[in-house]
Formats: structure tokens, sequence, C-alpha cells
């Protein structure tokens, strides 16, 4: 084998990242010793969700550097070092600091900088741009004292500043030289319907001005003077007028540059020096910059396959996007502005829902070359795919665009897609990886995200994905069955629909309509949590008991001895000494095995069934009450201790999760429910790995949804920031009643995000912006569950015929002589097989 | 040839669920489904969890057959004959069930 070579990554940006993680994975790691370049002082990061570092993600979590990536795989990393020229005689690079590093080879990945025109006034203080986090966390320090912001560009990037400037608060307006919002992609109408919408949002919009100069303002930090002798007082301006490519080190290392520069490179992605490569937005590929990362991504592959003796070139790169800027939808596909010799444009605008969407269609009505969507994107993945993969339109192509007017189903299948067809262009997943990965077992859209990575990255091509999943899975036979089981042919949310609208209130009225047999352990269960989720009832009503588990049935957990465990509820985790000394007293006397739960409350193990009512009675007398440990419902609100005694406390968190577990205390669901309450952004209480996290800020409370620890840890989507508490409550209740109604059978939180569709997106339609139109409703149902509230224990200890139950035998007041005991740490435990044999039967307690 | 043992009267059971009886010095998980008019007796042991824990399985059907599901590992054991429907190795002893004026008769085979 012959030496290692070195070679040189210039640049750990998206696209630097994506290069080094493609190249380890290559078999042209073993030939290459791997140094990089970074200037900025942490390594890649998520550039293109930049503008949630606003809405609560730290610079950790924008992170695109998995744990010890350098270290595992043996890169050296120069942070907070730049490379400024490349001695192209001696191969060596020479940065900032002064380092002189030798090279083989050489890619170049040095990005691009904001654009900042030069407008005379466009270096005073509060002008900044918008590319880093050191430049957030600069306008973050400005828009702390500012009252109004602009945005100078009105571009795709220019929109998701203005979108920043708002969520800081700011009075926001955006100013473009062009005569439209995001002229590059859309054509005239979808530009002025993307501006109407936008300000409706409150953003007010100046189009077709020209900055000449910025002065000091009167009101304001500045007054910006347009040429048509107009002037806008703001006290933040914010360049975002384009991108230019980092081609300075090119240029001092005599490099070919183009003439508006970017690094000329050809289809290998070679500059031309043949060992110096350039990827992403320092490149110019055939007089073209691409200032998308998905091109920069491909680049990369380019550059990795060539260095592994692999014939794959770079031939340019499709720039359709589609993306949501403040709310609103806009796609941009192929020749959006008509551009190809007599090509044919169908318009559709709709007034009223402000929808606008226009078609480029070749001169023989067969082919899409473009698409404009405005206010409904709906058709993006369907449109691409006639665009990219060249599909023959059908004969009447604006029915694509026009809404439905009868059943006939328009939009392509995904089955007319070829393999070849790319369903994710951020991980360059096509459609026959895909179905090898369904092939191969993959037959939930989560695991195909796991297998592929397709999905994984903007997440806009979620939709496509689920239905080439389920279009693979009918086609291989394997029965998309999603009936819940032999019994009844529904799915758990269409039995939900059922008992819903025709007031069904027990399993057998629901069995006799509209299922056949008996039942069984998976349909009784799941049809007893709807029931309870939707009516609420008493669980062991004579009509509802036999549809509980165990543990439902007995109010406790069974262990695997047959004993129960008893967890009585300690809202927040916050009890008191007497509290303590109660469930201590209790445990000593019936002799049980005590232990501190993960959701701050107290265990009390090896409780025999005929013990739980004598348990209940004592802990009931002192004020506790159930905690539902047994049941797939609310378990737990966590909490810090929070302002009241914390010196870094900002909100009192320990009041609220108290107040939140009494409210949703006793709620059945598809599967059990976790909260956390953090009182400050430390998060002692562990709130972004609950189904529901909630965070005091100084604005208010965060809310995160969909979080969970356990086998398969996700971290919580932020999804409402700055919160009051009633704000707050009115989310968590149309969160929690949609979930009950809407998710599979024995599904987390976690998993039921993980396969909607439109993810975190569509729920916040759902729930902020009551896209459903159902938020009342959904209230009100909790409103229903919170007013119908009991304590089951309280309700058992109450009622004769139920207590029969608690008995080992219906004819006998003996105990299970198979329970048998032995003392572990000072306490006791279930014996084991071979224990049983030498130890006798422990006197039973308190009977 | 069975003597019958009086264990309980039919108000004692549960329907569409199960109690446990003490029928001489065996545990017998008995379960009463209206829908069929039947009451069936099972042995109460779990061979999978050795925990004294069937009668407080979720009872129901599979393809018809009458079945409960052990409460610790889910596994099905037919209530006409104590097979277990996911290991052909494993059964639950069965016992004959009689109905006399209310009450509930159980069979017990002399050996």
């Amino acid at each position: 084998m012959s030496p290692k070579q070195t070679l040189v990554v210039i640049g750990n940006g998206m696209v630097g990242q994506h290069f080094l993680a493609g190249l380890v994975a290559s078999t042209a790691k073993d030939h290459y010793d791997i140094i990089t370049f970074c200037e900025e002082p942490r390594v890649a990061y998520d550039r293109v969700h930049l503008s949630e570092y606003f809405t609560g993600k730290t610079a950790e979590d924008l992170t695109l550097v998995p744990d010890n990536f350098f270290e595992e795989h043996g890169i050296t990393i120069h942070l907070s070092d730049r490379a400024v020229t490349i001695d192209r005689a001696q191969k060596q690079v020479i940065s900032a600091q002064g380092l002189v590093v030798h090279y083989d080879k050489i890619v170049l990945a040095t990005g691009s900088y904001p654009f900042v025109p030069p407008v005379p006034g466009h270096e005073r203080t509060q002008c900044l741009v918008y590319r880093t986090i050191e430049d957030l966390e600069a306008i973050q320090t400005a828009a702390a004292k500012s009252k109004i912001g602009t945005v100078v560009g009105g571009g795709l990037l220019g929109l998701e500043a203005a979108k920043a400037l708002k969520d800081l608060g700011l009075e926001t307006h955006v100013v473009e030289f062009a005569p439209r919002l995001m002229a590059v992609q859309l054509d005239e109408g979808g530009g002025a319907m993307l501006k109407h919408k936008i300000s409706a949002l409150g953003v007010t919009v100046h189009t077709g001005k020209n900055t000449a100069q910025i002065i000091d303002g009167e009101q304001c930090v500045h007054k910006m003077c347009f040429t048509d002798g107009e002037e806008l007082e703001t006290d933040l301006i914010l360049f975002s007028a384009g991108i230019r490519p980092r081609d300075d080190i090119a240029r001092a290392s005599d490099l070919e540059v183009g003439q508006r520069g970017g690094i000329v490179i050809n289809n290998a992605c070679q500059t031309n020096d043949p060992d110096i490569y350039a990827i992403g937005e320092c490149a110019l590929w055939n007089g073209q910059i691409f200032g998308l990362v998905a091109p920069g991504y491909s680049m990369a592959r380019t550059v990795v396959a060539h260095l592994s003796d692999q014939q794959q070139a770079f031939t340019g790169a499709d720039m359709s996007t589609k993306l949501k800027l403040m709310g609103v939808d806009v796609a941009s596909i192929g020749d959006a502005h008509a551009k190809t010799p007599s090509a044919l444009v169908y318009t559709y605008q709709d007034g009223r829902s402000e929808i606008y969407k226009r078609l480029v269609v070749s001169n023989d009505n067969k082919y899409l070359l473009g698409a404009v969507l405005v206010g409904d994107a709906n058709g993006y993945s369907t449109l691409l795919q006639y665009c990219l993969s060249r599909i023959e339109l059908p004969e009447n192509p604006d029915s694509l665009i026009l809404p439905p007017r009868s059943d006939q189903s328009v939009g392509l299948g995904p089955d007319a897609l070829p393999d070849s067809a790319q369903i994710c262009s951020c991980y360059a997943v096509s459609k026959g990886e895909v179905c090898a990965a369904i092939a191969g077992g993959c037959n939930t859209v989560s695991a195909l995200k796991t297998e592929t990575k397709a999905g994984t990255g903007c997440g806009g091509c979620g939709a496509l994905l689920k239905s080439v999943l389920d279009c693979e899975l009918k086609k291989a036979g394997v029965e998309v069955n999603t009936d819940i089981c032999e019994h009844f042919p529904h799915t758990r949310q269409d039995l939900y629909t059922l008992i819903r609208v025709e007031s069904i209130k027990t399993f057998d009225e629901l069995l006799d309509k509209h299922g056949r047999g008996l039942g069984c352990e998976i349909c009784k269960p799941a049809v007893g949590s709807i029931l309870a989720s939707y009516w609420n009832d008493y669980i062991l009503k004579q009509e509802h008991v036999g549809l509980q588990d165990t543990n439902d049935t007995f109010l406790a957990n069974m262990q695997k001895d047959g004993t129960y465990s008893i967890v009585p509820r300690v809202p927040g985790g916050e009890i008191t000494p007497d509290g303590l000394i109660v469930l201590g007293q209790v445990a000593k006397k019936y002799q049980l095995y005590t232990k501190i739960t993960g959701g701050q409350r107290v265990d009390l193990f090896g409780a025999r069934v005929e013990q739980l009512p004598l348990i209940w009675q004592e802990l009931i007398a002192v004020g506790f009450e159930t905690g539902h440990a047994y049941g797939k419902s609310l378990r737990t609100v966590k909490s810090c201790v929070g302002s009241t005694w914390c010196r870094y406390g900002v909100d009192d968190s320990t009041g609220l999760a108290i107040e939140l577990e009494n409210r949703y205390k006793g709620l059945r669901a598809p599967h059990k429910i976790k909260f956390a309450v953090s009182g400050c952004t430390r998060e002692c209480a562990e709130a972004q790995s609950k189904d529901i996290g909630i965070i005091a800020t100084e604005g208010g409370w965060n809310l995160y949804v969909c979080g969970n620890g356990g086998m398969k840890p996700r971290h919580a989507d932020l999804f409402a920031t700055n919160l009051d508490k009633d704000t707050l409550i009115k989310y968590i209740d149309r969160v929690l009643i949609f979930y009950a109604r809407t998710a599979e059978r024995l599904q987390r939180t976690s998993v039921w995000m993980e396969n909607m569709e439109g993810g975190l997106d569509y729920l916040k339609a759902v729930v902020i912006d009551d896209k459903l139109g159902l938020g009342a409703e959904l209230e009100q149902q909790m409103g229903h569950i919170i007013a119908s509230y009991q304590c089951e224990w309280q309700t058992t200890l109450q009622d004769e015929q139920r207590l029969k139950r608690f008995r080992h035998f219906i004819n006998s007041d003996q105990a299970d002589q198979n329970i048998v005991f032995v003392e572990e740490r000072g306490q006791p435990r279930p014996a084991k097989l071979n224990e049983r044999r030498h130890f006798t039967l422990v006197e039973e307690a308190g009977a | 040839m069975n003597s019958w043992i009086d264990v309980c009267a039919v108000d004692d059971l549960q329907p569409d669920s199960g109690v446990c009886a003490l029928v001489g010095e065996v545990q017998v998980a008995l379960f009463y489904i209206p829908k069929l008019q039947q009451v069936y007796a099972v042995g109460n042991f779990d061979p999978i969890g050795a925990a004294n824990v069937m009668s407080r399985g979720l009872i129901g059907d599979l393809n018809g057959e009458p079945m409960v599901a052990s409460p610790l590992y889910k596994q099905h054991y037919s209530l006409t004959t104590g097979r277990c429907f996911e290991d052909a190795a494993l059964s639950l002893p069965t016992y004959p069930v009689r109905v006399e004026d209310n009450r509930i008769l159980v069979g017990l085979s002399h050996e």
C-alpha cells in the first residue's frame, strides 16, 4: 500500500462537513490524512435552520457534527483559523495564524459571504448581516435596544431574516430593489401574492426601492433615504441582498475565478489545478453559483467519488425550492419565469383563499418545465417529479393546479415515478433506494428515515415518502392492514371517530355495530382507552372492567411475581414531610419495597392483591390520590424548584407543574404521557425529553412537544415560545386531545409525530392556527375530562361490589402461597425460583 | 371419574373477566363469557411467568376460539383445550364446570 497523502479541507461549513462525512464513509479514507481549517470558532452547523436560533434552539442544537467526529476519524481541525493562501509550487497551505501545512490535495469549501450594497452609511452601527451564529448574536443584542428593524433584500434569505426580526418583537420592514419579492424564484403574480400575504402578517414590504444613503434618524437610529425621495426610519438594518462566493484564497493562489467571482470548476469539481477541488457556494460551475445546500452536497459527493477513483460527474443541479416563509407556503420549480422559447403558461389565482399557481409547459403541451406555487404548495412533490423525471403530463395540464371539482383524482401516483426519481434532494435518495429499503423490511416512515436518511434534511419530501411506502407495501402484497385486530376492520382512529360520532358508550355496543367475535387483549384495552378518553367513565364500571389490562383492573402495577406496586400521586414532585412519613409508615406496615421513581414520586412494591384496598384506605385518609402509574394516561409532571428557591430560576416551575398535573390527571390516552417544567434554560427538569415539556424564559413559557426518553430517545420539538399561561394551557389541551384522537394504539407522542404527515408544521397549523377548525371542540373535550375527574381508588373503596375482586381467591381468605420474598439491602424482594425451595413463606402482614 | 366441588355462586363470577378459586389444593381460574353462556376453568399458574395470575388475564377469542392472554407476557391459551397458541409445548390444565342452582361446580378427577 502506498503511503498516505495529505488532504486539506478549507472550510467547515455545511458543505465542508458533508464532504468529510462522505469521505470517512468511503474507501478513500484509508489513503488520506485529513486536516481541516475552520474560520469560525465552532464546527459546522445548520445554516438552513438558522432562524430557529431565535426561537430557542442553541448552537449545540444546530450542530451538524456528531460528538467526537474528528477524534474518531483522526481528522485534525484548526478552529478559528483561516487558510489564507496556497503555495502551489511548494504544495503548502498557509493560515492566518501562520501555520504552514503540506498538502497533496485540497478541497475548498469556503462558502460565501453576504453582499452588502455599497450604499453610503452601510458601515454605521446596527447595520448587520445574517449569516453566522455570531451575526445572530449581534442581531439579538441590537434588537434588544430597537423598536423597528428593516431587512434590505426581499429574496429567500431576506424573508427568513425578516421572520427573525419579527420573532424578536420588532416592527419589521422589508426593502427590495426589484419590483417584487423573491424575484429569482417567482414571477410577477406569485411575487404579488406573496407580498400581499406577508403584509397581512404585519411585515411592511417596500418593493422597487433603491437606497441612496443611510443617515442619522430623528426618531430612530437610522434614516434610510431612497432614490425616489421617500424615507424610512429604523433602528436596525439587516443586509440580505444576496451572497458572493468566498474566493479570496483562490485569487491569492492564482486559481481561475469567474468574472463576477466564484472559483471555476469542471464536472469533477476540480479547479484549474487538478489537485485542488472547490465545492459549494464558493464554486462556479458552467458560469453558475449554486446558493442552495443540496447542490453543494452533490458537489461534495462528486469529489468523494473522484478521490475514490469512481466516475461521477457534477452536471448542474435543480434549483427548485419549497419553503414556508412566515407560515406562507412558497415553491418554485425549474423554469419558473418561462424563459424557454415558446413555452406555454397556465395560471390559477384564487383571491379568496389567496393561492397563486402557475405552470410552465413545453410548447407541445407534454412536459412540465417549471412552476410557481404561493399559498398552497401541496402539489410541489408531484410537479417536481413531472419536471425532473420528464414524465408526460395529463391531457389537461391545468388539472394539476386547478382545485378538484369532482371525484376525479389528479396528481401523480408514486407508482408512476421511475426508480431514478429523486425523492429526497437533501440526501439524494432515489425512489429505487427507498423501495430497496422497503423491500428490506422498513415498513414505517420512521424506519425509512433511519435507514435511508430520506426526509431527515429539510423534511419537504415527507408526504411523498409516505405515499411511496404505502404504494410499495400494497404492491408487495403486504396488505397494508391497518385494522386494529381481527375483531374490528378499523384503525384506532376510525374506532375513535365511530365512538364519537355514534355516541357509543360500551365495548359491546361497538362490537355489535362494527366488529365480530368476542374481542381480544388488543382491541379491548384500546377501546377501553378510547371510551375513557372520550367519556371518562369510571373504568371499573361493570361494562368496562373486562376491557382493562390487569394493571387498570386492579389500579396498580403487576410485577413479575403477581404482586403489585403502588404509586400515589405527588403533583410536581412536591411532598410534605408528613406525606413522606405516611408513605414510610405504610411501606413499613405492609413490608413493601420502596424506590424513588424517575417521575419524582415513591413506588411501593410487593403488595398482594388483597392488600391493595387496605393500603389505599390509609393513603386516602391522609389526602393521597391515585397516581395512575398503571394507566396509559398522564403520569407525572416533573419539575425543578424554579424561581421560588433557585438562584437562576426565571419562573415558578413547581407551581405550574402542580397546576398542570392536577389539570390533566386522569386523562387516558393511546399511551402514557409525561410532562416536565423547567424554571430556566438550564433545564434541570429535562423537559425536552418529555411528551410535553415547558421551559420558563424571560418572555414567558416555551412549549416543547413529542419528546421521549426511553427505548428510542427523541428530542422534543419546540412548538411555541414566550407563551402566557392561558395560551400555554390552551395549546396543551389541543395537542393532547388531538393526540388521543389520532394516534395509533400504544403510540407515544414521539412516534405519532414521526409518522404525522406534515409533521410539526401540521400540528402547529392544527393547534395554533386552528386550520381544521377543531380548536374549540378539542378544548371542550378536555374540559369534560377535567370536570369528570375522580380518584379511582376513592370510588373503588366506596363500592362493595368492586372490592370483591381484591382477594386472591373468590372462595377463600388465604393468600397466594407462591408469593415469597427474601431480604436484600434491608428490603424485601421476590424470591428467585431456586431460593423458593429454601425459604419458608413470609408471614402475611396486616391481615 | 370426577368429583364436583362447589366453589362459588354465579354472581361471584365477573362477566367477561376472571376470578380465581381454590379448589381443594388447586388454584383454578374461572372465566365467564355471557355471550357464549359459558364458564371456563383453567389452571391459574402462568407457566412462563411462574406466578398464579392467569385469572387476571384479558379474555376474548382468536379466530373464534375462546382464549385468555397472560397478564404478564401476553401468551394466549385456549379456554377449551388449555393449549398455548404461541408454543405447542405449553398448556394450562383445564377443568370441567357445571352450573347448578346458581352455584358453580368444578370437577376434579381422581387419579
